[in-house]
């Protein structure tokens, strides 16, 4: 995997119609079968180009999890480090697939009680892939 | 008609014991940075007793417990046009290397709209103080024929 320089900074503050970082990455065309070992998830769909076909996939597509995954950085490196993720919920839309660029972007919704509500989208080649994302932050 | 029998039914807990090097494995494969999950020194002067699971790592200790509801009979999840369709986790206390997490998978619902299946699952985890570390609602659809 690509990976970018990141700033592990402290927590800031946020006010509703924040944007947090953006994150993107391109996961490689091993990405799926590094995270298949780390995760235990060994479904051929992620992991033999063959077998997806036979299925009626384009490919080899991304594990849902680890998309989420990425989901979940942007906010813990919007929010200073993985203390201060909550809660996230996804829906998975479409398919991810290897060797594509996924951009994750979010906006603060509402901040309340030291906990901001933050709205998150994956998308890849211009689809959302994980939409209607919500995460609740800790923020002070 | 899917069968809806299985609401309610709990299995039996499933414990993972969070090793360091599988903590580094997976921060790697998700590109995680942060020396808290990759640094033992980095962690301890942050006050952890061992590197830090992402919070994401839920997925790791939670899916040992996850198949025996996805495989059970009684509940009938046909895998052939099985989607993951949507995930929440909500945490508590961090994960830490050394930990020892036993998960409880309860079948949540299961109801039919439209010709699919509708499956949720709720997975409990607990660390070996007793303290809730991630609560799990794994929504999955098996679409109709």
């Amino acid at each position: 995997m690509r990976r970018d320089v990141v700033e592990h900074r402290a927590r800031r503050v946020m006010q509703p119609g924040d944007e947090i970082p953006e994150l993107k990455v391109t996961p490689d065309r091993y990405l799926t079968v590094r995270y298949a070992g780390a995760s235990g998830d060994f479904n051929p769909i992620h992991i033999d180009e063959d077998f997806a076909k036979q299925v009626g996939l384009p490919g080899k597509i991304l594990h849902g999890l680890w998309t989420m995954a990425q989901v979940a950085r942007a906010q813990t490196e919007a929010g200073g480090g993985p203390q201060s993720l909550k809660r996230l919920q996804v829906q998975f839309r479409g398919m991810g697939v290897p060797e594509r660029e996924i951009t994750v972007s979010g906006t603060v919704h509402e901040v309340r009680d030291g906990v901001a509500v933050v709205h998150t989208i994956a998308e890849q080649d211009g689809k959302a892939i994980i939409r209607n994302a919500e995460a609740e932050l800790r923020v002070e | 008609m899917v069968d809806t029998t299985a609401i309610g039914k709990r299995y039996a807990p499933v414990t993972y014991a969070v090793g360091r090097e599988k903590i580094r494995e997976y921060a790697h494969a998700v590109g995680e940075t942060n020396p808290l999950h990759l640094d033992v020194e980095a962690a301890r002067a942050a006050g952890y007793r061992d590197v830090v699971a992402p919070p994401m790592f839920a997925a790791v200790y939670c899916s040992r417990a996850i198949g025996p509801a996805m495989f059970d009979p009684e509940v009938g999840i046909d895998f052939s046009r099985l989607v993951h369709s949507g995930q929440e986790f909500t945490w508590g206390p961090l994960v830490v290397a050394g930990d020892e997490i036993g998960t409880t998978l309860t079948v949540k619902d299961i109801s039919e709209r439209a010709g699919s299946g509708f499956y949720v699952f709720e997975s409990v985890s607990t660390n070996q103080e007793g303290d809730v570390v991630c609560v799990g609602t794994w929504s999955n659809i098996v679409r109709g024929a």
